[in-house]
């Protein structure tokens, strides 16, 4: 008896795209050719940003993390520091997220449990107190207080003496990408819109070398999206802010430069390999053929792109280091600026500390030992490699298309269609895990019977360190000047309701310790709040 | 014909990732019931006072950030100042660590779902918890 020939079944990709066994140049010119892929450094940058990539410097190794008080936050950024951090990623507890203090009912069990508790300047003082602004960057995950958070860094920053043009660093401060996932938004979408421009605004003309927004396609696919649609999403959200910020007579070579990019990494290998060399070459372009960006510098998609928690599971979690390795890898081939990875506790809680050391290793063996930094865009050339960055291309401007039919991004998202779109692509694809249609170990494969329970340790949550927070925050209150700050803060509700830059005035009302709930509170009072439209 | 089983979802807290609430919501709509969502932030006081107009037969919450155990004391205490305690199937999903779960249960949680559970079980819970 023959044995029964093996049957191929279709392949296609979550973004759609169908992939062959085999590839041959012909199919690199059917879609497109090599005239897109350039040289590494220079436009379009599908090979990198960089002309020498990791050979001249390894990615930057900037790993999540911030819990309980500024006390507690700045021992363990001390620690990362320690252990090779070479830039640091700041998480704010929901709270601070939401612009609600500490002492606020809605705040209560929440401060300092997911990020550090940040109330006053003294907050953000004590937080990086000691540590070299300049040697290591900060990175700010903070979206709808983003303007008083930033205000804090700034102030902090300009008290200790470094200068603000000089200063580097970012802020997430995308917050488009959390009326679609992520979720802490504040204001309506137009005006959270013009927070984002008054912030461009602001660093292009004080701080130059900080970039103020960090554009988000990671929460958009781990909300549901496909490659593509993350890539589409976070080009649209990116196009939206700088064409709000070229139509207030900015320049766009000086504000595409300011833009920074934040990128998911989990599923198929070549399929993110192929979103990351589409999505460089396309940004280029637009920005280049849409908006008269002129400085190839200004073209360069620079970002962060690390594991995403998304790709993790709760099931056998230790199968997550192993997945964590792997999207690093994937992150390096292609070619990111900077990298954070998931540690492999993140399914069920904050990283522990060995956790997050060991995600800090695994960047560092990729780094070091196994050859990942001896030449640029390895990859490049290959037929399979280029013909599917030349569809993903295609496939990532389809997306930006659809949106533009919804009336372009903003309207999109104000309208609840880009929720509803990328929670529609969730449920389907948690049906095809349910069927084992999309396979994942652990979850419908290779599946442990009897597995019940992780012997996980979990980081606890100190209802002292709370309390401690909510004393801080009193003590503050009781020695700063309260005339100054109603002042400060009738100055916020001004330049609000005129439309100046809320910027500047933010930044004194900080200066004298106006709160993240007053200031954010402050903002409310022209803005009013989000209606969420609830579409699922 | 009987009624269809009313199911409020709401995500409690400042917590915003709603993906699975979300998912769950479609599914518990696919399997026929009348699904009513919160959208995210709500106040424990919102959230009964929701269930007690749409006249609901399931609560069913969703908490990401850790802070379950704070905001089902917060929902109790609301659920019993309006007489919901009894008759109303009370359910909490989420990153909840399985140590939890008798403290849940405790407060008068009726299922309780960690991440990675089967949103079929879950329909299977309400439908044979809920009298038709």
């Amino acid at each position: 008896m023959s044995r029964p020939k093996p049957t191929m079944r279709p392949l296609v990709w979550e973004s759609g795209l169908e992939i062959q066994p085999i590839y041959t140049a012909d199919d690199v010119e059917r879609t497109g050719g090599l005239d897109g892929v350039g040289e590494p450094g220079e436009y379009p940058f599908t090979r990198g940003v960089h002309r020498h990539m990791y050979r001249a410097r390894p990615w930057t190794m900037r790993q999540y993390s911030g819990f309980g008080t500024a006390a507690e936050t700045q021992e363990r950024f001390q620690y990362l520091i320690k252990h090779g951090n070479t830039g640091l990623n700041v998480a704010f507890d929901l709270p601070t997220q939401c612009g609600l203090d500490s002492d606020d009912p809605m705040a209560r069990g929440e401060v300092g449990r997911v990020g550090m508790a940040v109330d006053t300047l003294a907050d953000v003082e004590e937080a990086f107190a000691g540590i070299d602004l300049d040697a290591i960057t900060v990175s700010m995950t903070i979206n709808g207080s983003a303007v008083a958070l930033m205000a804090m860094y700034f102030a902090m920053a300009r008290k200790r003496g470094y200068e603000l043009n000089k200063l580097r660093g970012n802020a997430q401060n995308d917050i488009l990408k959390e009326f679609i996932g992520r979720g802490t938004w504040i204001f309506p979408v137009e005006p959270s819109v013009r927070l984002v421009v008054d912030t461009m605004e602001f660093c292009a003309e004080h701080a130059p070398k900080y970039s103020p927004v960090s554009v988000c396609g990671y929460h958009v696919r781990e909300s549901g999206a496909t490659p593509a649609q993350e890539m589409g999403y976070g080009l649209s959200i990116a196009c939206a802010y700088l064409e709000r910020a070229i139509a207030r007579g900015l320049s766009a070579d000086r504000c595409a430069a300011g833009l920074t990019f934040n990128f998911d990494i989990h599923g198929n290998l070549w399929e993110q390999v192929a979103k990351f060399r589409a999505g460089r070459r396309l940004w280029a372009h637009l920005l280049k053929e849409r908006y008269g960006v002129t400085d190839p510098k200004a073209m360069r998609l620079r970002m962060i792109a690390g594991g995403g928690g998304g790709g993790l599971t709760i099931q056998q979690p230790h199968n997550n280091i192993v997945r964590g390795a792997y999207y690093a890898m994937t992150s390096a081939l292609s070619g990111t600026q900077t990298m954070a990875l998931c540690s492999w506790d993140e399914a069920y809680t904050i990283p522990s500390e060995d956790a997050a050391r060991l995600s800090l290793r695994t960047m560092q063996i990729l780094a070091t030992e196994i050859g990942l930094c001896d030449t640029v865009d390895p990859l490049a050339g290959s037929w399979f490699v280029e013909t599917t960055t030349n569809q993903m291309e295609e496939l990532i401007r389809e997306q930006m298309a659809e949106l533009e039919r919804q009336g372009g991004i903003v309207d999109a998202v104000a309208s609840g269609w880009a929720q509803a779109e990328v929670n529609r692509q969730a449920y389907q694809l948690e049906r095809r895990l349910r069927s084992g249609e999309f396979p994942k170990v652990g979850v419908n494969l290779h599946v442990d019977e009897g597995e019940v329970d992780q012997d996980v340790e979990f980081h606890p949550y100190r209802r002292e360190e709370a309390d401690k927070q909510l004393r801080r925050l009193a003590a503050v209150k009781e020695q700063r000047d309260d005339a100054a700050v109603a002042t400060a803060l009738q100055r916020v509700r001004g330049a609000a309701e005129s439309g100046a830059n809320v910027m500047p005035v933010i930044l004194d009302a900080v200066e004298v310790y106006a709160t993240v709930g007053e200031v954010v509170g402050a903002l409310k009072d022209i803005f009013g709040t989000y209606a969420e439209p609830v579409r699922f | 014909m009987t009624r269809r089983i009313r199911v409020l979802i709401a995500k409690p807290g400042l917590d915003g990732h709603d993906v699975g609430a979300k998912i769950l919501c479609r599914a518990l709509r696919d399997a026929g019931m009348e699904v009513i969502y919160t959208g995210l932030r709500q106040s424990a006081e919102a959230i009964a006072a929701t269930a007690d107009e749409e006249d609901v037969a399931v609560v069913g919450l969703s908490v990401l950030s850790g802070a379950h155990v704070p905001l089902c004391e917060q929902l109790r205490e609301e659920l019993d100042r309006r007489g919901l305690l009894k008759g109303l199937l009370w359910m909490v999903g989420g990153n909840i660590p399985r140590r939890d779960i008798p403290a849940l249960q405790a407060l008068g949680v009726g299922g309780v779902f960690p991440t990675g559970s089967d949103f079929d079980d879950i329909v299977a819970f309400i439908e044979q918890e809920v009298p038709a």
